[in-house]
């Protein structure tokens, strides 16, 4: 049995969160389903209130805090990302952007993301096409075919949920497993390993 | 080791009473604030070069010349010397200059500058930047050791028969020290040459340092200069005193709270935990600075940053004062004991030239035409 790590970044701000309540089911779900491959996965969670200062100062100091350190460096070593945010005025939430943009630019190649979004009425579902899917895009991720928005209404069956967010729910954690099972464990570059790149390369203008 | 001040030129309004000083004001605090390090006792000044407001030291060769002549052993060096954006020829002209008129006493900083607007207005992109940095010191290097340089590159027009005058003196050109705050390409540069490594140490956590200053030491050890701890390392740092801490803090904070760059952002108190940032009694300053040989290993020059944000002249000397009669010399002592006999003083005009075997001049009398035997001088009659 191999074993593989998800970062969980919730960009919900209500306790409790409806996103953070997407964020399980999506997370649960991909545990269930790593497992059916053959896969234990390790889950770490990121809640993105806890490091809403630390971000406003990330912008302006150009690098993360302690805290912050540790939930960005959650994010770049994981496997696989599962990233929910709720929709405000007709896209991601501002600390949920935030977040991925004191990203390194290349932090996230090639990385399997499942896509959440969370909102009072399905007329918003679609800013998870039109939005958050460009920005992982940007980012080259490589983003889950199926992306998972619930709304007020989806919440309304109670906590098992309406069959037709569980079916959304068990198909994009089957996308996002068969991605992470299908690629080695995540290691990261390392910008202070001895460079490929010789100097004297650097010197008569390749490779720089 | 070397202790000294560096200073970035910024004019920069004073926020508890709201008042910004002229450039004419802030220029000649600046000249002051050198003059002063010198009188403390302090070992090295070094200027930064800028050429967009709110800064101005758009020229640091002709500031650090009138500051040559109104002292007698302060090393000059820069903070940064654009090594993108200045045309190398005219910054080996200028630095040879200055280094004559100083007899020897200087130093330089290549920084590639993070601004992005002043490439184009020198006729250069950004995103060359580390390019750039590379081709023009290498041409920089050969026009201070080569008397004549034929020479085609990227980024200038080609030399054909060049001379840059004056000859360095002494035939030994000034010391270089590379800075960069997170491009391991540079420290690499610097590892290459053999050249010193300098890390800004203020705005980002000293794990950053620490990863930069290793990097640099395993790759000059690589390139066969010497051991990993004979590499040369100049690090910066940011400290506000008074002998109360609380009174240093109270005093510090509206200039940290309004400070450029991080202004606005973290508190005082957590930008201190998370960079080396000390504001608090010289006690805790020594303590502080001592501890970042836990980190970079022993090295060879340390550069203050106390000047910036809008702080007053009056407070910037009084800061002087305090690094000079309680700060500085326990630094020395403590930082020479720990220090092993194996590891290098920073180099000085005097130790290189002694490292050269001698000085000898180094000057190219202006030779007749191989052919004729005339001059251009003649020629033009």
């Amino acid at each position: 049995m191999s074993t593989r790590t998800l970062a969980v970044v919730s960009a919900g701000l209500g306790v409790p969160s409806s996103t953070r309540l997407l964020a399980d089911r999506l997370t649960a779900a991909t545990v269930d389903a790593l497992r059916e491959r053959g896969v234990t996965a390790t889950v770490e969670v990121v809640e993105l209130r806890q490091h809403a200062r630390d971000l406003a100062d990330n912008l302006l100091t150009g690098f993360p805090d302690e805290a912050l350190r540790g939930a960005v460096d959650t994010v770049v070593g994981a496997d696989g990302l599962i990233a929910v945010t709720p929709i405000f005025s007709a896209s991601y939430s501002g600390l949920f952007k935030t977040f991925f943009d004191v990203l390194d630019k290349d932090a996230l190649t090639g990385k399997p993301v499942l896509l959440g979004a969370t909102a009072g009425t399905a007329r918003h579902s679609l800013a998870l096409e039109h939005a958050m899917r460009p920005l992982f895009a940007y980012l080259r991720a490589t983003v889950a075919p199926t992306a998972v928005f619930a709304a007020s209404e989806d919440w309304a069956g109670g906590d098992a949920g309406t069959p037709a967010l569980t079916g959304r729910v068990r198909r994009a954690a089957g996308e996002l497993a068969d991605l992470v099972a299908a690629r080695p464990p995540t290691a990261p570059a390392d910008p202070f390993a001895d460079p490929t790149t010789s100097f004297e390369d650097l010197l008569r203008g390749n490779g720089g | 080791m070397q202790f000294g001040i560096f200073t970035v030129s910024d004019i920069t309004q004073d926020p508890t009473n709201g008042r910004t000083p002229t450039e004419a004001e802030r220029l000649k605090a600046v000249l002051t604030i050198a003059q002063k390090a010198e009188e403390v006792g302090l070992d090295v000044f070094a200027l930064g070069e800028h050429h967009n407001p709110p800064f101005f030291s758009s020229s640091p060769t002709t500031t650090l010349a009138w500051i040559a002549a109104r002292t007698e052993k302060l090393h000059l060096s820069t903070s940064t010397t654009l090594i993108t954006t200045n045309d190398p020829v005219k910054i080996a002209e200028d630095y040879a200059m200055l280094q004559h008129l100083a007899e020897g006493r200087v130093d330089l900083m290549m920084g590639r500058g993070n601004t992005g607007p002043v490439y184009p207005w020198f006729g250069q992109d950004i995103r060359n930047g580390i390019e750039l940095a590379v081709e023009n010191y290498a041409l920089l290097r050969r026009l201070w050791t080569e008397d004549v340089v034929d020479w085609q590159g990227k980024y200038r027009t080609p030399l054909q028969g060049f001379t840059s005058t004056p000859r360095p003196l002494d035939g030994v050109p000034p010391f270089v020290w590379h800075g960069s705050i997170r491009s391991p390409q540079i420290a690499e540069q610097a590892a290459y040459y053999g050249d010193g490594f300098f890390h800004n140490h203020i705005f980002w956590p000293k794990e950053h340092t620490q990863k930069m200053v290793e990097f640099y030491r395993r790759r000059y050890e690589h390139y066969g200069h010497g051991a990993a701890d004979q590499a040369v390392v100049g690090l910066g740092g940011q400290v506000f005193m008074r002998k109360n801490s609380q009174d240093a803090v109270a005093e510090f904070r509206p200039y940290f709270d309004n400070a450029p760059v991080y202004g606005h952002g973290p508190s005082l108190e957590d930008f201190s935990r998370e960079t080396p940032l000390t504001v608090g009694s010289p006690q805790q300053v020594i303590e502080r600075t001592l501890g970042f040989r836990d980190y970079v290993g022993d090295y060879q020059r340390q550069l203050f940053l106390i000047d910036h944000a809008g702080l007053p002249l009056k407070t910037v000397l009084e800061q002087l004062d305090i690094l000079g009669e309680e700060v500085v010399p326990v630094l020395r002592r403590e930082f020479a004991a720990l220090k092993p006999a194996h590891v290098p003083d920073a180099p000085t005009h005097a130790s290189r030239v002694a490292a050269a075997g001698g000085a000898k001049d180094a000057t190219v009398h202006a030779g007749g035409d191989e052919v004729t035997g005339r001059t251009a001088e003649a020629a033009a009659r």
